[in-house]
């Protein structure tokens, strides 16, 4: 790898790790000073890494810099001190034999605390979704505004305030026990779900930092599943839905950045090892009695990824949507429904489902009754295209109505 | 937007009236079609819930009998609460329930709160 990747991928990777640790070591209520060590240790590195260049073990390097700046932290501070818990203080006391753990074991299990403290539901949704890319994902201010289409001050400002919240609240940094676990992993799941979403419906340009939305995504759930306590048939089946999923990032989009439609993508390109993967999940995912939106979405996602058209294939998809619906509804899985529904009764039946569906203000309600007319009636096909375009406002979207209005209109 | 009840009632004694093993698979898919309609639309009130097919009656004399009841012919196969304007939306869904084609019936009931 090049060095001006290595260092921002190193950066990320061990600036979370750290952070982690640093934020159950002092308590939520210190998570800038916690920050504030990890900056200073990767300031230190720039600039010695820049005349010097990068020491042999990059890693290793800044976990001695961290230890030492988290010693002379605690040393030096002595007003810090007093606010840290007893056993803190007393540690630090005796700073000479005071280490920084910064074990395999310790960044897992200080990752794992800090998954269910901000994925608190005393915190908004948004919020937690932001604190997850930041601090359990080592993304910047400046990449997460990007991928928001947004500037950094919103998101500095969406940071401070769920940074605000979860010191208000003081919630506690620890190993989540059974009672945490089952009471708090809907919440977990939801979070790093939409994080994952973040990454792979983003309508943002950039399609490394996509990529590696839903990578972070990923790994924390990996993370989940490795541990006994929380790896639970609903994680198996999100790890499942997300490694289905990923195996088709690369054929949605041409490299100039256009959506290439499902029916339009080659499959060769489709990554048989995640495929491979998610079905392995999906396999661990079927146990216990609860059914969950993931392992339903799963089963979706499992079916995308056999092209072929069959009849099975379709039936299954239809089943699949109409208990995710019964599940909880939702206006885009009530959308795609309907096109899994025109696949197995034909589209004269899908277009008076659809018809009661009367999403009016939702562009996509209309580029659905304008695929399900192309063919049936065209002029009522283009009309509705025509009012998609006239609701959709991302550009990504007004480019692939655009699309169909010209092919009809040729 | 009101709640309905739709109790689904068809006759589980008589022989000749029982579906053929295919009716009834196609009959599964016709169902769960139903069920994802009304919750495309937004309208099922209440998550779905299985019943079992035996059941139990009281009479007026305490007796119990068992299930499935030759003396009141029908037997609830199920029942939904669905959200709709009024009786007419209610009763539009009710006519696509698949226990007609299995020569049931639905009856409709609209929510009420106490009156005064």
């Amino acid at each position: 790898m090049e060095q001006h990747e290595l260092i921002p991928n190193l950066f990320r990777n061990e600036y979370r790790k750290i952070v982690c640790v640093l934020c159950r070591l002092f308590g939520i209520a210190h998570v800038e000073t916690a920050e504030d060590i990890v900056s200073d240790t990767f300031l230190a590195a720039t600039e010695i890494w820049s005349a010097r260049g990068v020491p042999e073990n990059p890693t290793a390097w800044l976990y001695t810099v961290a230890k030492n700046k988290t010693k002379n932290y605690l040393k030096r501070d002595s007003l810090f001190q007093q606010k840290l818990s007893p056993e803190l203080q007393y540690q630090a006391e005796k700073m000479e034999e005071f280490e920084l753990d910064l074990s395999i074991k310790n960044i897992g299990d200080s990752q794992l605390a800090m998954i269910f403290t901000i994925c608190n539901p005393q915190i908004s949704t948004e919020s937690q979704v932001a604190l997850a890319l930041n601090l359990l994902c080592g993304f910047g201010i400046q990449e997460i505004a990007d991928a928001y289409l947004t500037n950094k001050e919103v998101i500095y400002k969406r940071l401070k305030r769920a940074k605000d919240r979860l010191k208000a609240v003081n919630m506690k940094i620890e190993q989540p026990g059974l009672t945490e676990i089952s009471l708090r992993m809907d919440t977990v799941l939801t979070t790093l779900y939409l994080l994952f979403s973040e990454g792979y419906y983003s309508t943002a340009q950039n399609t490394t930092l996509r990529k590696d939305f839903c990578a972070e995504a990923m790994r924390l759930v990996y993370l989940l599943a490795d541990q006994e306590t929380t790896n639970l048939p609903e994680v198996n089946a999100l790890l499942s839905l997300m490694c289905f999923h990923v195996s088709r990032f690369d054929t949605r989009a041409t490299p100039e950045g256009e959506a290439i439609l499902y029916g339009d993508q080659d499959e060769s390109l489709w990554n048989q090892e995640l495929i491979a993967q998610g079905k392995y999940y999906l396999g661990l995912s079927a146990s216990g009695s609860r059914l969950t939106k993931y392992h339903l979405e799963a089963g979706i996602a499992y079916w995308h990824t056999h092209k072929a058209d069959t009849t099975e294939k379709w039936q299954q998809i239809l089943q699949l949507y109409n208990n995710l619906l019964v599940l909880e509804y939702s206006p885009i899985v009530a959308l795609n429904r309907m096109f899994a529904l025109a696949k197995v009764e034909g589209k004269v039946t899908a277009i008076a489902e659809a018809e009661k569906l009367k999403l009016t203000g939702n562009h996509f309600y209309y580029s659905l009754l304008g695929n399900l007319y192309t063919d049936v009636d065209d002029a009522l096909a283009l009309q509705h295209y025509k009012q998609a375009l006239l609701l959709a406002s991302s550009d990504a979207d007004q480019l692939i109505i655009s699309r169909h209005i010209r092919h009809l209109n040729g | 937007m009101n709640e309905f009840l739709l109790i689904f009632r068809r006759d589980f004694t008589n022989k000749e009236a029982q579906p053929s093993p295919e009716e009834l698979q196609h009959s599964i898919k016709a169902w769960q079609n139903w069920f994802g309609g009304i919750a495309a639309q937004n309208k099922l009130a209440r998550p779905l819930q299985r019943w079992d097919i035996a059941g139990q009656v009281v009479k007026s004399d305490k007796q119990v009998i068992n299930g499935p009841f030759v003396e009141i012919k029908e037997s609830i196969g199920g029942l939904i609460i669905v959200r709709a304007e009024n009786y007419e939306e209610a009763v539009e869904i009710a006519q696509n329930c698949p226990i007609l084609e299995l020569g049931g019936n639905v009856e409709v009931r609209m929510a009420t709160e106490p009156e005064g």
